[in-house]
């Protein structure tokens, strides 16, 4: 610690300053907890702000389209002149490409994660976690980039059908974007079940890899699912691989080979062209946004509740 | 007696059997999860391998200090590099003062009530929203409602956008450092007569400090890579001039790396997307140049707390 003379003569000069010494009271104090205390609240701020201006402009979107409309028809048609909301159309594509980016994300996470805790050294995992982290790091218009001009045409040369947008290249794409998401989370969790639970499996007779899968995994289920859940409203969210990748097709299917549009790369497509405040086109981006809000925030809530009542606790 | 002979040996090939199995399975489990970590490393070569043999060629000076254009050989970032560097000097002057202060509030005056609680809550769920619905956030509040000061979809409202979207990680990262310092500092300058305020200011924040610039770097960096909340409140794709040397150029509209990189991949011709692999490449290095940064910074720190 290096506590200098020079803080000592500095902090006494000052408290000779006043004229009372250090009974004087301290307005400057309590107004600088103020301020402090309104900086934190700007975080309930934001959220209140997120949640009123959804609420705000999806209820002025319901008073020109019905919510029964909106969440039954098989179309989505908005910029068309014949109108149809068809919110399923565009969940669709987004539950399409989800589920893809899982299908990468959730083995190959996983093994990773295991990997890291259960087989490497500490050398290792200590150059293979950063490693892997700098895949988080990367700007999704660099992967959309990578899923529109070097996974599609080598997917290409595979799938002969394959269109030149297409939901497989960005779903792929987007599993590798996430895997340190779900490898990082399930790592902590593995990395905290006890050893002795370990030595208990191997003195059992338990080979390695029963003693991680009939043992460790079960241990650490809860927070692997947390893990998978969050990797799950990621994808959801994320908007620029799908937008330059997948398409600006809005069409029921579950055909990864043809182009589609995610509720994301709607709101791009119809931020990019000069939509004047208040028309309906508008109020729709704010819709579509409330509903992937919703989604996302059922999926936060979803893991969090899953953590607390599956955790197991160990002493 | 003989019975149970008979069984252990009627057994005995099965049993050998299955121990083979899992001898089998032992074995390939170990290098099948190896396997499964450099997956993700090997794609990962692949991307920086592709961009870079596409964007270096590319790479100029002319590339540099030029204006989009309609021509692909005669594109350049010169607009987006000034309203990414004009952008993120306002998210930085608002979201590092709002999210030191909110950790200071929470880690050093606050005791635990429920406010706190709501607000640790609040904040882990922020973190979890889509960075697109912060941008219809920017869209209603910044762009519409407060049009007046901040003229519309202009540097400045971007720049708030994105203080709201990083806030949450500063908070964090600035709680964690704070919590690093030791007790006994503060309780040794309590001791000596000093107020909270002189022991926060002389002692608390100034060992809390590299933590705290080395998460906000990390937070500005993700604000500099992130694309759709600013697509969203209207960042333009095509601005051929530079903004005034004044405040007022805050108030104009503005393009950064991230768009102008979207915008060239958007396009069909196989010019605008060498345009778009060397925009990517000067990406990455400025990204790379912030985390650098960040490490030295951690690596002074801790080398000075031993």
């Amino acid at each position: 610690m290096e506590l200098t003379d020079q803080t000592f003569a500095k902090s006494s000069l000052r408290r000779d300053s006043g004229p009372f010494g250090r009974a004087r009271p301290r307005w400057g104090e309590k107004i600088l907890e103020r301020i402090f205390a309104i900086c934190a609240s700007i975080s309930i701020l934001t959220t209140a702000g997120i949640i009123g201006v959804l609420i705000f402009e999806t209820a002025a979107f319901f008073q020109e389209v019905s919510l029964w409309d909106f969440l039954t028809d098989t179309q989505w048609t908005p910029l068309f002149a014949q109108k149809e909301f068809g919110i399923f159309v565009l969940i669709s594509a987004t539950f399409l490409t989800t589920v893809i980016a899982l299908i990468v994300a959730l083995p190959v996470g996983l093994l990773a994660a295991i990997f890291l805790s259960e087989y490497a050294s500490e050398g290792l995992r200590k150059a293979l976690k950063p490693a892997l982290e700098i895949l988080a790091g990367i700007p999704t218009v660099v992967y959309g980039y990578f899923a529109l001009l070097f996974v599609t045409p080598i997917l290409k040369t595979f799938i002969p059908g394959l269109a030149g947008f297409n939901s497989l290249s960005a779903g792929l794409v987007m599993g590798v974007m996430i895997i340190p998401t779900i490898a990082s989370l399930s790592e902590d969790a593995i990395y905290a079940v006890p050893r002795s639970l370990r030595e208990g499996a191997y003195a059992l007779g338990a080979t390695r890899r029963e003693v991680i899968t009939g043992v460790v995994i079960p241990a650490a289920l809860s927070g692997i699912v947390a893990a998978f859940i969050l990797g799950v409203s990621r994808a959801v969210g994320e908007t620029m691989i799908v937008a330059i990748a997948a398409g600006q097709n809005p069409r029921m299917t579950l055909d990864p080979t043809v182009p589609v549009q995610t509720m994301t790369s709607f709101i791009v497509q119809v931020s990019l062209g000069d939509t004047p405040t208040g028309s309906l086109e508008y109020k729709t981006i704010f819709a579509v946004g409330m509903t992937l809000f919703l989604i996302t925030l059922g999926l936060n809530i979803g893991s969090h509740w899953f953590v607390r009542k599956f955790r197991e606790v160990y002493e | 007696m003989s019975t149970r002979n008979l069984a252990a040996t009627s057994l005995e090939p099965s049993w050998s059997a299955v121990r083979g199995i899992r001898r089998v399975w032992d074995r390939i489990f170990g290098p099948l999860s190896l396997i499964a970590t450099l997956l993700g490393l090997v794609v990962l070569a692949a991307l920086l391998i592709d961009v870079f043999s596409d964007g270096l060629p590319r790479l100029s000076w002319q590339f540099l200090t030029s204006f989009p254009s309609r021509k692909p050989e005669e594109a350049g970032l010169v607009s987006a590099l000034v309203g990414s560097i004009l952008m993120i000097v306002v998210t930085a002057m608002v979201a590092f003062p709002i999210g030191v202060g909110a950790a200071l509030y929470l880690e050093e005056y606050a005791s635990d009530n429920a406010f706190t609680r709501f607000v640790e809550i609040n904040i882990a769920n922020l973190a979890g929203v889509p960075s697109i619905i912060y941008g219809l956030l920017g869209l209603e509040i910044f762009v519409r409602v407060m049009f007046s000061i901040t003229n519309g979809r202009t540097v400045v409202s971007g720049g708030m956008t994105m203080a709201l979207l990083i806030l949450p990680v500063i908070i964090i990262a600035t709680r964690e450092a704070l919590r690093a310092v030791p007790n006994s500092l503060r309780q040794a300058g309590l001791a000596l007569g000093a107020s909270q305020w002189q022991v926060i200011r002389d002692h608390v924040l100034p060992q809390a400090l590299p933590g705290t610039l080395t998460g906000t770097i990390l937070a500005l960096s993700r604000a500099i890579g992130e694309t759709a909340p600013l697509i969203t409140i209207g960042a333009l794709t095509y601005i051929a001039y530079l903004p005034p040397a004044s405040p007022e150029a805050l108030r104009t509209p503005f393009t950064v790396l991230p768009i102008q990189i979207f915008n060239w991949v958007s396009r069909p011709q196989k010019g605008f997307h060498e345009a778009a692999a060397a925009g990517i490449v000067v990406l990455l290095v400025v990204l790379l140049a912030m985390n650098a940064l960040a490490i030295y910074l951690r690596n002074r720190y801790q080398r000075r707390a031993v």
